[in-house]
């Protein structure tokens, strides 16, 4: 159907449309008007990502100049792919309905693991190998020795595209991977490459948070895209989380013993190098002299990761002379090791900000500020200089040069943690230095002041107001959606005691209480009787998980809920998780149903939708706190409270909530899907919690469902499930939560519609 | 006595039933009581028809020993071992042989009765039928399965391949240890236990078939099974000694190849869901927790879970073992002929599948999308090079076209009608007269008449009565010749059953018709039909009386 939005045409690929997402755009829209960045909450499996791509791709044919590139971000791969089908099915509605061709440019982006074509290279299991391999086929100075010596094996598909790629743009459409896969392997190109160059005159691009937040990823790839882009990030209630990682860095006693070894290869090679052809190692001393800007023309195949701090601190200035010969940055970086080395050897905890940090390392090896922010641009220099083939071999010192650049950047916002031990293992000495960031906006920032518009969005965002807090920005709309049902399709339910009136709880006292676990036991058990298909359950923490799992099985719970359904239960190791996974499908699949046990923000929680009868019931037993007793977290709590008025609790509830909200969340994806909903913990009925649960689950949580025993769950959920067997039917939808056009242009309507926007 | 011919598997003398000493017969498909002094069983039961799970011993204290059995049909019988010296012996025998051969009959005994309720549920027609006549009893339900059953269950065996019972989840735990008493456990195990341990773990099937009977009874066997740490999963050191040690390591490498083989949905395939190439070393948490996961500790708990997907996958397996065999045959069948690759073209890959399933909204689309199933050919070739038409030059030169236009046209014009072999014409026209509406053979009206006349409900209940006394006539009819005695019975019986049926089911419809202003005589035809069955049975009556005076 055809809508007008505030004025603006917009091509909408169905021929009904949910109220909620014409008040969704409604919002994009005003946000894309202001130039602003907004925050949208919209309940999962409403179409929030085609209302998404509907607007903009709107918006972008009717002003072009206004807005050249839509930037979506989204998280896991299959997410990616799933948008660019959405994109597909747009796009043919288009053409459908102008008759046109569009002449749209499209196209995902993943990692070269997903896109390598070549077919040695592809077989590799890992990213990491993947790229290696890569980088060893396609580097610039193996090109040039394969021209001279034809023997040295290159890569015939980047040679492919290098003579040709660029010349002619890829000729317009949606280009999924395999799409890019397909067209790579028909013309000979390379599709990880030919991606790469293509996103910069694309008008949309999707590809993972990390090649925006990363600044090692993103300078090497989004550098150069255009300001007048529109960002979306999709699922982004764990945005905070990504900009954390992208910038922190841990050094083990392993990570140094490796580096040692590369400084010893690295010495070789240059005292090999001086013997042979010194005058290399003189071109390059020349070029550092006249400063890094102007030499780094680097072709873009030279580059395994960028400099890890932002574009807009790239060293401007020359690198200073203690370390422009080769041997004297060996000689400072192996000092420099020899000092980390001496400061993991410690009996106690010690924690210090960046500073300190340097004043100290100043005191004991003369170490200054000034070269340790060009030790990961000298290094990659050096690496390029001496013509290391498999720069993966050199992970280690790669990461030892980063922390030493970002320490000295940042005096702010990070912190360093030296634990002799493990928490859990005292007797085992296994020292680590965290070097963590506890400002996520560090890595946002520059997204945020690049791009014109900036658009966060998920299922669970609630509390709305902390996401610009701290993140540190301002947006110009926030808003929350609920969900417009004809029949309530979720069932929230806090369980709050047992039977026995025992209340449960996950809390920390009382957890190991065996009254706590055999009520926990129970429910499970009383579930698999009446829920039909899938259950997942999930735990706060993994080891929470195995001790009720074994004394669960002690008691016997276990074997009694095998008579209802088959039990499948996450493990650390992801490859087992996913037969698992299969399986547990396979089992609901065919009427046997089964039970799935998994941890919160465990890789199921986070990546994995059960739709329909693959889930028809969560439980969340306990609340997922962060293990709070972490160094690092209290660092983090400490930074937030005094640099954003954030106080710990707030924060510590909020990220459980959030998390809670996600694994509940997972299961019901669209309107005519249905749901339990069970938080098994007495601390879910208390205000702050609930308040912190998004307004589409709370709104169905009624006062008489705060506190239920188990029998009253049973009781209520059959009661639920009954009424959801009923046939569904579009009749009983329409008007409420599904309208034509015709109904959509209806003035009140329309009212209605105004409604369901929550703005904060 | 008919029991000669079959195989009698055990004697048991002295066995008293209702207070009379007799002989227990446990022979091939029944069991059998006779009393002392006479040739005739008065008790016999198929083993079909006995509950497997329902007989009942009496304590070990108790000075009668008793064995109960319980039929299907509620009814129980009691057997009295009254041999002083022997008796707990004899009805030990009794319990264990009747306990091997039970299950074998148990599946035929549902069987049959899935059989009929299926064609009952199947079958509207039939099932009024058995509500008129079994459900009023006017004959009993072995009678009117009698001569069903074997029309049927020929056709139907074939089509319906039995279906394979699935394993239930929990049949470990089903086996509940009990104690006898004196520092020992009792396992009870059945028939299903001991098939559901096999199909489950094949490993644990190929033990027993390289150990029993040779190097172990069945009852060591088990006995050490239900010792070993195998079946004790929380314990992981397996010692060397343990019989099922290797088992526990095929079970391992078993996994390890599931999870080798990877998934094939791509959605659910965690290894590839993350798109970051971060290395080691970076990010916050992930560090500490990944160095944890390489040397990952064998405790004890994870053991169980791991046990615990094992188990779960090994269980669905099992049920899927029969179809896979098949499926497998066709593919590897398919590859001979090399054409897999081609029908592999035809199925859109899985990964598209799941994606268009995953961004589909069923409510926001009308529902054009018409659901297509995937062409799955064998050969592609034979597809695509189906049944040639005839190629259309392989006749039609135009000479012959000519010489056969030419042809007919000689043989129109020598065309002879051979007047003597036609009807008059008179003789014509009326048999026209009478075939044309009006006419004596198409009185129709009259039938028109009733159809309308009759209230719809009066004609459904015609219609029962007829297919009622259709059925009982069919019964009765079939008794004839009467050359057996059994027969003689049926034939007797036959016919008080056609009396009752035209007395409580005929004469009521009647009347009511009677007084519902219907003058046309509905019932007539059934009248005459069952006098004439009462006409033949007289006859046989009365030649039957003459033959035995």
């Amino acid at each position: 159907m055809k809508l007008n939005i505030d004025g603006l045409l917009v091509y909408f690929p169905y021929d009904y449309i949910y109220p909620e997402q014409y008040s969704y755009m409604l919002e994009l829209k005003r946000t894309l008007d202001a130039k602003g960045h907004g925050v949208l909450e919209m309940p999962s499996g409403t179409g929030k990502t085609i209302s998404l791509l509907s607007l903009i791709v709107a918006y972008q044919r009717a002003y072009p100049l206004e807005v050249t590139k839509l930037i979506y971000c989204s998280r896991t791969v299959p997410e990616i792919e799933k948008v660019v089908e959405e994109l597909r099915k747009l796009m043919e509605f288009y053409a459908k309905e102008t008759g046109e061709e569009s002449n749209f440019l499209a196209l995902a982006l993943s990692s070269r693991k997903n896109l390598c074509v070549h077919p040695e290279v592809s077989s590799l299991r890992f990213g990491k190998e993947v790229d290696g391999k890569c980088h060893s086929l396609t580097a610039s100075y193996i090109r040039a020795q394969h021209h001279s010596n034809p023997s040295v094996p290159v890569c015939s598909f980047y040679e492919g595209f290098d003579a040709l790629g660029r010349q002619v743009p890829i000729p317009s459409g949606i280009y999924n991977l395999d799409d890019l896969k397909t067209f790579g392997r028909r013309k000979g190109w390379c599709p990880y490459y030919l991606a790469r160059y293509s996103i910069l005159h694309a008008n949309i691009v999707v590809y993972s948070y990390h090649y925006l937040l990363d600044p090692k990823i993103a300078d090497l790839v989004s550098k150069e895209l255009a300001k007048k882009s529109v960002v979306v990030f999709d699922e982004a209630h764990n945005i905070d989380n990504v900009c954390i990682d992208s910038m922190s860095v841990n050094i083990t006693r392993r990570t140094l013993d490796r580096s040692q070894a590369n400084m010893d290869t690295l010495q070789n090679t240059i005292q090999n190098i001086k013997e042979t052809d010194a005058a290399r190692l003189k071109e390059e001393y020349r070029r550092l002299v006249e400063g890094l800007k102007e030499a780094n023309v680097a072709r873009e195949t030279d580059i395994y990761l960028s400099n890890p701090v932002l574009p807009d601190e790239i060293l401007q200035e020359a690198v200073p002379g203690s370390i422009r010969t080769a041997e004297h940055f060996v000689g400072f970086m192996k000092r420099f090791l020899e000092y980390l080395k001496s400061r993991l050897r410690i009996h106690h905890v010690v924690q210090e900000s960046a500073p300190q940090f340097l004043k100290d390392i100043f005191e004991k090896v003369c170490i200054d500020r000034k070269p340790l922010r060009f030790c990961a641009e000298r290094l990659r220099s050096l690496l390029r200089t001496l013509e290391i083939a498999d720069i993966a071999d050199f992970s280690a010192i790669t990461l030892i040069s980063n922390f030493a650049t970002l320490v000295s950047t940042y005096s702010k916002g990070f912190t360093i943690i030296i634990e002799p031990f493990e928490d859990k293992t005292p007797t085992i000495a296994n020292p680590v230095l965290h070097f963590s960031c506890m400002d996520p906006s560090i890595a946002i920032k520059p997204v945020f002041e690049r791009f014109q518009s900036v658009v966060i969005t998920s299922g669970t965002l609630s509390p709305l107001d902390i996401y610009p807090r701290i993140l540190d920005f301002r947006p110009v709309t926030m808003a929350s959606f609920t969900m417009t049902l004809a029949r309530t399709c979720l069932c929230p339910l806090i369980v709050g005691r047992g039977n026995d009136q025992v209340a449960i709880s996950s809390k920390f006292e009382t957890r190991e209480d065996f009254a706590v676990i055999r009520n926990y036991g129970n429910l499970l058990l009383e579930l698999s009787a009446i829920v039909p298909d899938g259950i997942v359950a999930f735990f706060t923490s993994y080891v929470y998980m195995e001790n009720i799992v074994a004394s669960w099985y002690e008691q016997g719970i276990l074997e009694n809920i095998q008579r209802n359904k088959l039990i499948f239960i996450e493990t650390p190791d992801a490859a087992e998780t996913s037969m698992a996974l299969e399986k547990y499908q396979e089992a609901c699949e065919n009427g046997r149903g089964a039970i799935l046990l998994s941890v919160a923000r465990g890789k199921v929680s986070e990546g994995i939708d059960f739709v329909h009868h693959y889930g028809r019931a969560v439980i969340m037993f306990g609340v997922p706190y962060v293990y709070t007793q972490s160094r690092i977290l209290k660092a983090r709590l400490e930074y937030l409270r005094d640099q954003f008025q954030i106080r710990e609790n707030d924060f510590l509830t909020f990220d459980a909530m959030r998390h809670a909200a996600q694994c509940v969340g997972r299961a019901i994806r669209g309107k005519t899907d249905y749901g339990l909903m069970i938080f098994a913990d007495k601390r879910y009925a208390r205000a702050d919690k609930r308040g912190k649960l998004p307004r589409w689950i709370q709104e169905h949580i009624s006062d008489g469902s705060l506190n239920l025993t188990i029998d009253e769950t049973v009781q209520l959920s059959k009661h639920f499930l009954r009424q959801m067997a009923q046939p569904f039917r579009r009749e009983d939808q329409l008007g409420l939560s599904l309208l034509t056009l015709d109904q959509l242009q209806s003035e009140d309507m329309l009212q209605k519609i105004a409604q369901i926007a929550h703005q904060v | 006595m008919a029991a000669s011919s079959e195989e009698v598997l055990l004697v048991v003398k002295r066995v008293r039933q209702k207070k009379q000493d007799g002989t227990l017969y446990l022979m091939a498909e029944r069991i059998a009581w006779g009393p002392d002094g006479k040739d005739r069983f008065t008790v016999s039961h198929l083993y079909a028809d006995i509950r497997c799970e329902c007989q009942k011993i009496s304590p070990d204290g108790k000075a009668k020993i008793q064995l109960q059995l319980v039929l299907h049909t509620g009814e129980s019988t009691t057997f009295h071992f009254a041999n002083e010296s022997s008796a707990l012996r004899d009805r030990d025998a009794t319990k264990d042989l009747l306990q091997q051969l039970l299950p074998k009959f148990k599946r035929k005994a549902n069987k049959e009765l899935e059989e009929k309720n299926r064609m009952l549920q199947e079958d509207p027609v039939l099932f009024q039928l058995y509500k008129d006549l079994v459900v009023s009893q006017v004959i009993s339900a072995e009678e009117f399965w009698a001569n069903r059953l074997s029309l049927n269950s020929t056709d139907h065996s074939l089509s319906n391949s039995k279906q394979e019972v699935g394993i239930s989840a929990a049949f470990l735990a089903d086996i509940r240890p009990q104690t006898d008493g004196c520092n020992g456990l009792r396992y009870n195990l059945t028939f299903d236990i001991i098939e559901s341990i096999f199909r489950t773990y094949p490993a644990v099937e190929q033990k027993y078939a390289e150990n029993v009977p040779h190097n172990l009874t069945e009852k060591e066997f088990w006995t050490r099974f239900f010792q070993s740490h195998y079946f004790h999963r929380d314990r992981i050191s397996t010692g060397l000694q343990d019989l099922f040690s290797e088992c526990a390591k095929q079970d391992e490498k078993g996994l390890k190849s599931m999870v080798m083989q990877g998934v094939k949905n791509p959605l659910v395939n965690l290894l590839s869901l993350e798109d970051k190439s971060l290395d080691e070393g970076y990010g916050v948490a992930t560090a500490p927790s990944t160095s944890n996961g390489t040397k990952v500790k064998e405790n004890s708990n994870s053991a169980i879970i791991k046990r615990f997907n094992h188990h779960s996958a090994m269980v669905l397996a099992a049920g899927l073992r029969k179809q896979d065999s098949v499926s497998g045959q066709a593919s590897e069948t398919s590859s001979i002929d090399g054409n897999s690759r081609d029908s592999d073209c035809f199925q859109p890959p899985i990964k598209k599948v799941k994606l268009q399933e995953a961004i589909e909204y069923e409510d926001l689309q009308n529902k054009t999308g018409k659901k297509t199933v995937t062409l799955n050919l064998k050969k592609s070739d034979r597809y695509s090079h189906g049944p040639v038409p005839m190629q259309s030059q392989t006749y039609t030169t135009s000479q012959e076209i000519i010489n056969s236009v030419s042809y007919i046209q000689h043989e129109m014009a020598n065309y002879k009608p051979a007047l003597t072999q036609v009807i008059s014409s008179g003789a014509a026209s009326s048999a026209i007269a009478a075939l044309s509406p009006g006419g004596v053979f198409m009185q129709a009206g009259v039938q028109q008449a009733i159809n309308q006349m009759v209230p719809s409900d009066e004609q459904a209940e015609l219609k029962h009565l007829y297919m009622a006394v259709g059925e009982l006539l069919r019964h009765f009819w079939s008794c004839f010749p009467v050359n057996t005695p059994f027969l003689e019975d049926k034939l007797v019986k036959m016919r008080s059953n056609l009396e009752k049926f035209q007395l409580t089911k005929l004469r009521p419809f009647q009347e009511k018709v009677q007084r519902q202003y219907l003058s046309t005589n509905l019932t007539g035809h059934m009248e005459e039909m069952l006098q004439t069955a009462y006409n033949k049975f007289h006859a046989w009556q009365n030649h039957h009386m003459q033959r035995k005076t």
